[in-house]
Parts: C-alpha cells; structure tokens; sequence
C-alpha cells in the first residue's frame, strides 16, 4: 500500500506570535511538525505496517523548512519529498492544493493520501478536500478510525466525525483522508529514528520539476494585526468560605446579564 | 457589487445547523444594503419543509433539491449539485455556515469554481466596493484581513460570530427545484452507519461553557478505589471533577470544555478540548474552573464575553483574562456556586 501524508511547518503552539511591520513573527519560538499531522503520520505508519507498503511525508514549504519532514522521518516514514519554489509565496489553499495535487501525481500509484485535519497556523483545514477534489478522489475528513482497509479490493471503511455524531463511511481507494486527534497518541520518535532524520536525503522539487505553472491565488491577506486586547478589570470575588464566595459569584453573574 | 448571494443551508437529516440560519440572516443584509437578493440552496432527502423557514430567516428564493441520493452526508453528491447551481445562478458570494460539511464543500466549490474560500470569518465589511473578511489565525493569537479577487467569493461564516436573525412568518418567496440526475452506482462513497453523539449541548454552539482542567483531579479529600494504579487514581479523580463541572453545566444549559492538559491527561475524551488544538470558543460566559490558563488555551477562549476563573493558586495567568476570579479549590466552590444558580435560575 502506497501511502502519502502531508505535512506542515509551524511554530510551536506556545509562542506568542507578533505582527512586525506586517509581518508575522513568533520570537525565537521553535518550529515543529503541525501537531495535527503527527495523528496522520501514526495512522500512515500503522496502515502501512498492517498493510505491508510504504510512507512518503510530503511538505510544501521553504527549502529551509525541514521540521516537519524530520519528524515524520524521525517516527518511520520510509521517505519524503519537499516541494519548495519562491513562485509559490503567497499561496492560497487552491494553489497549494494544485501543487500538492501534481505532486501525488507525480509520485504515482498512490493509493491513500492522509492529512492533519488543519494546521494550526492559518487554520484553514481545506486542503484535505481541495485536494481531494483536484484529484477526483473521494475525500473523508476528520477521521478518527479505520476500521476495514482492503487495499485489494480497492476500498476502505472509516469513522468521520460530524456535529450529531459520527458516521460510519465505505470509500473507494485512492482516497484522501484528514485524522483527528481521537485517532490515538502519536509516537515519540525514536532516537535511532531521529539520527536516521538528520541524515536522511529527500528530493527537493520544484513547479519545474513538476511540469505545471505557478497556481494563480484568489485570496490575498492584505493586513494581519494581534486581537485588540479587550480592558479587563478583573474582579476578585472574596468570602470566608467556599458557599460565601459562590454565593458572591452568582449575585455578580446575575448583575452582569449572563445567564 | 454584490447583488446575488446564495447561502448554502446545512442541516443534518431535515435538522438545520442553526448557523444556517445565521449565515442567511446576514446574506439577506447585505443583498439589502446592496438592492440585491439573498437565495438559499437546500440539499438533502424529505427537505421540502425548510424552505418556508429559509423564506422567514430572509431568503427571496430557494433552490431545492430533495432525492435520496442525498440524504446521507456525502460531499462528492452534494458538490455536482451545487457547483451546477451556481453555474447556473451565478451568484457573487457563495456563503456557508463554518460546520464541518459547510467547511468541507466550500473548500469543493472554491476548486469547482475556480475561485477562494475565505473560512471561519468572524467579521465581514461590505460597505466598500470589495468585500474584506476578518477571520482568526494561529488559533485566535492573530487576525487577518483578507480579500478575495475572484468571483463567486466563497465565505464560510463561524458559528455564533453573527446573530440570527428573528424569523418572521409572514415571508414567502419562489421556491426553484433543482433536478439530481446522479446515478447511485456512481458514487464512490456508501455510508455504513451513523452514531448519535451523546446528548449534550456543542461547544461551538453553546452560550456558556464550563470547563475544567488539571485542577479536576487535585482533591486530596477523595479516595479512590484500592484496584487503581496512581494514573488509574488520577483519572478516576479528574471524573468526580468534570462530574461537579457537568451538574453546573446541566443547570446552566451549557456545554462542557476541557484544557488540553486535562484531555492529554486522558481525564476527558478530545472532543471536549478548547484551544489552539481543539475547538475556539466564544461564548456569553465561559467558568474556568481549574485551568491555569496556557496561551493555546487562551488563544481559543478569550474572545468570550465574560469569563470566570476559580483557581487555587492565584498568580495562574487565566485571572489576567478574567472578569471575576474565585481564588479556591473548585471542588469546595462548584456544588454551592451550583446550588445557588440553580436556586435563581428556578426560582
């Protein structure tokens, strides 16, 4: 089984992001894997060792960019490809799904392509399905279960996650598929894995290399600010016991018209 | 300009998203502002009926199509209908509700329509010529403004970030129905089965949340079972908590948060984690009760309009955030703080 699953750059989720002269920044926050991703990378890990096959981390990103792919080799992807090009600068998610797109196609005989179910930079959460549909292969999102994978048959069962509950779906193969975190913890990457990562080569392509043209992007961002801090006057609520201080609390909610 | 919008109205078996509605009520607004008209395009099976409530949440016309090909959330169906509707209408915003279908088949469409999405946007300016959307990046640290230069512009809406409008009962309008020539032995998914969610109010829907964190299962009052290992002990402890923040819930009618920490802690199942990584809230009122507040905590709650924080220790960074704080154990402070809410809310 020939699995590929994308993954992403961002700084960690504890940094504090700032917006200099318009331009994002994230202090000397270190740079991880999306943690989303790292769900994909353990289900494309496990599928292909009940399956028998292969995992191939695929990055869109900066030639700088190598966390990511580091750490999906570091947990045991078998390769990873980086597609990095300066024409792809402001990309929306059409655009880079255009390029992810080409390059499955370019990797060949694919039969399932995992995702994080967003990044937890632009939050968008639509590659997964932008993907999907440029592919015309059918796309299941927030996935926390496989439970028939029948790579022969062309076909594999799943449970996705809606509002009202979750959904049991068969799909034909090549799929793309998006995994949540109740998929289960990811791995920790072993330390032979990690020396592997250090000194792992992976191909670098370009939209060249690729045989398309820059993607055309609709959306542009023409102003990013940090959120107006709200004035918040925090109020202490004293009592000499536990039922005083609720007692306080319950006038005040009342007051404020919350209930 | 923008003169037709087409809102795409998300239900789940005949029962609809109410950020549906919300998402009409504002197209409705801007087709006002604008002498245009607001349309909606309702999919599914035995859906006939929601077109009176689109005429009363400000739809002018409908789109309807009713088969059961349809009745079982599939996005590949759903999408060849309304990429063809739009073909066919050609509006200049294409709105959705930001749920999970409303996210997935906008995402469709922008690639079908060869135009971009602009997803989750909590604030929309369409006073100028151009329509620029706000919406919440790194988990709520930042905002971006964003535009959109072709045409239909997509926009998917967060839920609660718009008000519903009032129905109004009196409005009618021309209901249009769609044909669905798709042939079943076609499509390339089959849904199995469908489980129910336990009941319970949805954190992105819910007015007030409560939530709890490491601090659920620091009680050293309780004893646990002697069968339990000291992680077994932990979490049985962390349940008798999130037990005391469900009845406040349950009286509050509200939904039930958790902090990452507790849900790595396994005290709590993901679905309930709010913050960078899990849901971005905004409700009227959001109780903290024994979270210390870390940023990617923060970063998907401090939008909400009140919030309460009861912590025992005082210099946790959620009292920077809170409007009151209790400064406590919230296993001695929740059963009164429940009891007398319960009383007023009753009373």
């Amino acid at each position: 089984m020939k699995i590929i699953v994308c993954v992403k750059q961002v700084p960690d989720t504890a940094a504090t992001m700032e917006v200099e002269n318009g331009n994002i920044s994230w202090g000397d926050a270190p740079l991880i894997i999306n943690p989303w991703d790292e769900f994909a990378v353990e289900a494309a890990l496990n599928l292909a060792a009940d399956q028998g096959g292969e995992v191939t981390a695929l990055c869109l990103g900066k030639e700088e960019e190598t966390e990511a792919i580091k750490h999906a080799l570091a947990m045991g992807a078998d390769a990873a490809v980086l597609v990095s090009d300066p024409a792809l600068k402001g990309s929306d998610t059409v655009a880079a799904s255009k390029v992810l797109a080409a390059a499955i196609t370019k990797i060949g005989e694919v039969d399932l392509v995992l995702f994080g179910q967003q990044s937890v930079d632009t939050d968008t959460g639509l590659l997964p399905v932008q993907v999907a549909r440029l592919l015309k292969w059918p796309s299941l999102t927030l996935v926390s279960k496989f439970k028939e994978v029948t790579p022969a048959e062309g076909s594999l069962q799943v449970i996705r996650s809606m509002e009202e509950g979750n959904q049991v779906i068969k799909s034909r193969l090549p799929a793309v598929v998006s995994v949540t975190k109740d998929y289960g913890e990811p791995r920790y990457p072993s330390f032979m894995g990690i020396r592997k990562a250090s000194k792992a080569e992976y191909p670098v392509w370009t939209l060249t290399d690729l045989g398309i043209d820059p993607p055309s992007s609709s959306i542009s961002w023409p102003e990013v600010n940090k959120p107006v801090e709200k004035e918040i006057v925090t109020e202490i609520i004293d009592g000499d016991t536990p039922e005083e201080k609720a007692k306080t609390l319950v006038e005040k909610l009342i007051a404020e018209k919350v209930l | 300009m923008t003169k037709k919008i087409l809102t795409y109205i998300d239900h789940f078996h005949g029962k609809v998203q109410s950020s549906s509605w919300e998402a009409l009520g504002l197209a409705a607004k801007i087709a006002a502002d604008n002498g245009g008209e607001a349309a909606a395009l309702i999919l599914g099976e035995g859906v006939n009926d929601l077109a009176d409530l689109a005429f009363h949440y400000g739809a002018d016309q409908v789109f309807l199509a009713d088969h059961a090909i349809l009745k079982d959330f599939r996005p590949e169906p759903l999408i060849e209908i309304i990429t063809k509707a739009a073909n066919d209408y050609q509006p200049d915003v294409i709105i959705f509700p930001t749920t999970t279908r409303g996210r997935t088949l906008a995402g469709m469409a922008a690639v079908d329509l060869d135009t971009g999405v602009m997803v989750d946007v909590i604030d929309l300016d369409w006073k100028g010529d151009k329509i620029t959307a706000t919406r919440s990046i790194y988990g709520g640290k930042l905002l971006a403004k964003l535009t959109c230069s072709t045409s239909p512009e997509i926009i998917t809406l967060r839920t609660r970030a718009f008000d519903k409008p009032e129905p109004d009962t009196g409005r009618s309008g021309s209901i249009t129905h769609l044909e669905v020539s798709l042939d079943p032995a076609d499509q390339a998914t089959t849904v199995l089965d469908h489980q129910e969610k336990a009941s319970g109010v949805s954190l992105t829907d819910a007015n007030v949340i409560v939530s709890g964190g490491r601090g659920t299962a620091i009680n050293p009052t309780l004893t646990p079972p002697d069968d339990l290992d000291e992680a077994g002990a932990e979490v049985w402890k962390a349940e008798q908590g999130f037990d005391l923040i469900q009845n406040l819930a349950d009286v509050l009618g509200a939904a039930v948060g958790a902090s990452r920490a507790a849900v790595d802690a396994g005290y709590i199942v993901y679905d309930h984690q709010v913050g960078q990584t899990g849901k971005v809230v905004s409700p009227d009122l959001y109780i903290a009760c024994g979270i210390s507040g870390a940023i990617q905590h923060l970063a998907g709650m401090r939008s909400s309009k009140v919030i309460v924080a009861i912590n025992k220790d005082r210099d946790a960074p959620i009292f920077n955030f809170a409007r009151f704080g209790l400064i406590g154990d919230m296993h001695e402070i929740l059963p009164p703080l429940t009891a007398g809410l319960k009383a007023y809310l009753e009373g």
